[in-house]
């Protein structure tokens, strides 16, 4: 089988460094992944091309790279399921990071934001003498979170992240949830205070490219989404995020729709509002003149009774 | 110049929990390693960690038993008895760190039968326990504050007067050579699968710390004692977990048949490593194979079973062969996977090199002796990682400041100038390594013989001497894994050579070491342990008794 791989190169020892495109034209077996593929350029063809790689069963988490756009593991990767017709396939370093050489990207500012959500277990009290009694249900639910290798395929795709480096990404709050899901870990009030600030769990827009291209089924954006409940859940409800939820909530149960301009005016906090109204009021300018300013009285859509029954149905509420 | 009183290099599982002991025990403690710690290879160990835990009826002289006659009486008991002894406070450490270990229906530590064990003593995480055991390790090291030295790469050791004062390391980002001065030195590098073609082993397996210490003048044992494991893939030689058989699965022949009955009756497919790969390939060399390979078949498990507890192997066998394992068998054979030999140690990790220390696969206590059993190999590295920890900042601490001066790191210079000036003449590390990794699965695999180990031999000695001559291509300082690689196969050469010798002067068989000339293991002669050191003639080798304290050689039948 006949491919032209289209590599992404840097070279930071070039006289002016910049990225570019090289092609390898290359004869392969059909059972060959992208990293197969790309050990062999490195092998048969040019020795100087860089990239990180190890176990070859995505177990280890070096591979992590741009494939034909979106982030995947190279040796997860079959090549005959990335070709275009013309036997193409393009290949990058992971986004959201800087590029060291080639394919190597730089992913301390990955780990940094590992180690923000104290990524350690925090049991209170003395230890027992033996091992701590749990559930094997809830270990095999953690064995899910475990999972995450740290390739950063999640980071390197959040589109979150493309615009604010703030934010903590996918994977450190998949690991955070990893404690907090852990009945062994008494800090879960700690660690759910310091995730609803800025950059935390109602930071993430819930787009699903992360739980798109995790090479392991970890599903980041669930796990922000359940972290999500259970700040809620111990009263950790005043934040913009917990409060447009709830807003937002209320407001298809008593209408069967959502109420914008409800929705616009209470979820910054009672207090908030002559800011929130100030940034408010150009958008609502702007959709007044489109003609898309919602109306001023809602109302309720018709068959209401039967979105009520809905709401009791999940809520388990008579 | 960085200066730190323990030096521990890798940062797997034995590194990593050498530099909490040594942490812990006041040691101004760092880690140098050339992948950042969770790449480390540790990851890929997959069925679990074994201990006998007392509370629940197990003994860990049952566990030490088991562990002597899977070793066929090579492993040191003194160590082994360590070993065991000391296995099941190490599992409760484990689990208080953070090991999300699967569960029994009480709630408390769940097990599952392994190979080579008359009971189930076998602690789990899936089958990712090695992953998941490296993940919280690292935490715990984040939590420690424990300095590492990340994607740096040990050329050689820093010899002062015989005595180790710190290495010398190459930084993957800047090509930079630096000296890290220590008091001492903890080698926790892993094993050196990939001197073989294929290997179960990850790419970073390059047998780093052997060499290392063996051109320090330590002592290599048992290094002709190379573990196949019976359920490899067939292509790339990836790792299907003894698990699989653990949990219930079956071996078949082109036949349907279970022929283990016929090799091991009892045990069946939860005999020792050697024996199932030497049936295995029995098997195949006598026409009952599947297109060079056998069949592992674990329909009858369930599907609800093999998620929950499979999952990992699931999907590899789906992203490799697009077979689901729940309908159908699959093909696998024996492959490389683990050394049993290394730099050899006390039960205090500590080498006969002063300063210098080893632990996990890179070092041989002796506790595996001719074969490992499935899971011990992760109880090793916790075990003796902390105890060489524990040790290494004892002698730090009664140890004056090295003095060694940084002109050491002249000798690697050129060594490196040299690879970087030489033009192209159309060899390459890779084309070396290849033809290493051959001769070696051709001749020093499951079945050996005189004639066939000699080829090798000459065949890395003249690998060597292509070595010699061989240009680096990337002539940059940044990241150059063209440099890395050549660096490393010159490790690896080192490593396969002392192998073939090692395992020419054993006339016997015995464990993994199978000379089908001379087919019978011969305890007269032959209960010691084989050494290697390093001499300006080339490898000279030695031998050291083998401690026995409570169990006497015995016929070894499954």
């Amino acid at each position: 089988m006949h491919v032209t791989l289209q590599v992404k190169r840097f070279n930071p020892e070039a006289p002016e460094p910049k990225p570019y495109q090289q092609e390898y034209f290359l004869e392969v077996e059909e059972h060959f992944t992208v990293l197969d593929t790309l050990i062999k350029v490195r092998e048969e063809v040019d020795e100087t091309l860089a990239l990180r790689c190890s176990c070859r069963a995505s177990i280890c988490g070096s591979c992590a790279m741009r494939i034909n756009g979106h982030a995947a593991l190279a040796c997860k990767t079959k090549l005959s399921g990335v070709m275009d017709p013309h036997g193409h396939v393009k290949v990058e370093p992971v986004g959201n990071m800087p590029v060291i050489k080639d394919l190597v990207a730089d992913m301390k500012p990955f780990w940094d934001k590992v180690r923000a959500v104290e990524p350690w277990l925090q049991p209170q009290g003395p230890e027992p003498e033996h091992e701590y009694i749990a559930p094997n249900e809830a270990m095999i639910h953690l064995t899910g979170v475990m999972a995450c290798i740290m390739c950063g395929a999640c980071v390197s795709d959040c589109t979150v992240l493309e615009v604010d480096s703030n934010f903590l990404g996918p994977a450190a709050l998949a690991k955070a949830y990893r404690f907090v899901a852990d009945p062994r870990d008494d800090a879960s009030p700690t660690r759910l205070r310091a995730l609803e600030q800025y950059g935390g769990v109602w930071d993430c827009t819930r787009c699903y490219e992360c739980v798109q291209v995790c090479p392991k089924g970890v599903d980041p954006m669930g796990r922000i989404m359940a972290l999500r409940d259970k700040a809620v859940h111990v009263g950790l409800d005043q934040t913009i995020g917990a409060r447009h939820t709830e807003v937002f909530t209320e407001s298809v149960r008593h209408s069967g729709t959502l109420d914008e301009l409800r929705l616009a005016i209470k979820t910054p906090g009672i207090f908030n509002i002559p800011a929130q109204l100030s940034q408010l009021r150009w958008v609502g300018l702007r959709a007044m003149l489109k003609g898309k300013m919602p109306p001023i009285f809602h109302k309720s859509i018709p068959g209401l009774r039967h979105v009520r029954r809905i709401f009791e149905k999940v809520e388990g509420q008579p | 110049m960085p200066e730190h009183d323990v030096l521990v290099i890798g940062a797997g599982l034995a590194g990593m929990r050498a530099a909490l002991a040594a942490s812990r025990a006041g040691a101004d403690t760092a880690l140098v390693t050339k992948v950042h710690p969770v790449r480390s290879h540790s990851n890929a160990a997959q069925g679990g960690i074994n201990a006998a835990l007392t509370d629940r009826g197990d003994d860990w002289e049952d566990h030490a038993f088991n562990t002597v006659k899977g070793s066929d009486w090579l492993g040191d008991q003194d160590a082994i008895e360590v070993m065991c002894r000391e296995a099941g406070d190490a599992i409760i450490e484990l689990e208080h760190m953070g090991v999300v270990f699967n569960r029994d229906e009480e709630g408390r530590l769940g097990t599952r039968r392994f190979g080579g064990q008359e009971r189930a003593r076998t602690f789990f995480v899936a089958d990712i326990t090695g992953q998941a055991m490296l993940q919280v390790l690292y935490e715990k090291v984040l939590k420690a504050r424990v300095r590492a030295y990340e994607e740096w790469f040990v050329t050689s050791l820093a010899m002062e007067d015989g005595v180790c004062q710190g290495v010398v390391a190459l930084e993957l980002r800047t090509g930079q050579l630096h000296l890290i001065k220590a008091k001492a030195v903890i080698l926790a590098t892993g094993g050196a699968g990939r001197v073989y073609e294929p290997t179960t082993n990850g790419l970073i397996v390059t047998g780093d710390g052997m060499a290392l210490a063996y051109r320090a003048g330590a002592p290599l044992m048992d290094m002709e004692m190379v573990q196949y494991h019976p359920t490899t893939l067939k292509g790339n030689g990836v790792l299907i977990t003894e698990a699989a058989r653990g949990e219930g699965a079956y071996l078949l022949n082109a036949k349907g048949e279970r022929f283990m009955e016929r090799y091991a009756p009892k045990m069946m497919e939860l005999a020792s490593r050697d024996v199932v790969s030497r049936a295995e390939q029995t098997e195949i060399n006598e026409g009952r194979g599947v297109d060079g390979c056998v069949l592992l078949d674990l329909r009858h498990l369930g599907r609800e079973l093999i998620e929950t507890k499979l999952g990992y192997i699931k999907e590899v066998v789906t992203d490799f062969l697009s077979i689901d394992l729940a309908d159908r068998p699959i093909p696998i054979r024996p492959g490389n996977h683990y050394i049993m030999g290394g730099i050899k140690t006390d039960v205090q990790g500590a080498t006969p090199v002063p300063g210098l220390y080893a632990a996990g696969e890179c070092a041989c206590v002796s506790v595996h002796g001719g074969n490992r059993l499935g899971a011990n190999s992760l109880l090793d590295t916790i075990i003796f990682g902390r105890r060489a920890g524990e040790a290494a900042a004892a002698y730090a601490r009664e140890m004056d400041r090295p003095s060694i001066s940084e002109s050491i790191i002249a000798k690697t210079q050129e060594e490196m100038s040299s690879f970087l000036a030489r033009d192209a003449n159309g060899d390459s590390a890779a084309k070396i390594r290849l033809t290493m990794g051959q001769v070696m699965t051709d001749h020093v695999a499951v079945f050996r013989d005189e004639a066939g180990m000699q080829i090798a031999l000459k065949t890395v000695r003249e690998l060597k001497a292509r070595y010699a001559c061989l240009a680096v291509q990337d002539k940059g300082r940044v990241f150059n894994t063209s440099m890395l690689f050549t660096l490393e196969l010159g490790f690896m050469l080192d490593v396969a050579e002392v192998s073939c010798v090692s395992a020419l002067a054993r006339k016997e068989s015995r464990g993994a070491h199978y000379r089908t000339d001379l087919p019978e293991r011969d305890d007269v002669n032959w209960l010691k342990h084989s050494l290697v050191y390093a001499s300006p003639e080339g490898p000279r080798i030695d031998s050291a008794p083998v401690t026995i304290t409570q169990w006497p050689p015995q016929r070894r039948v499954y």
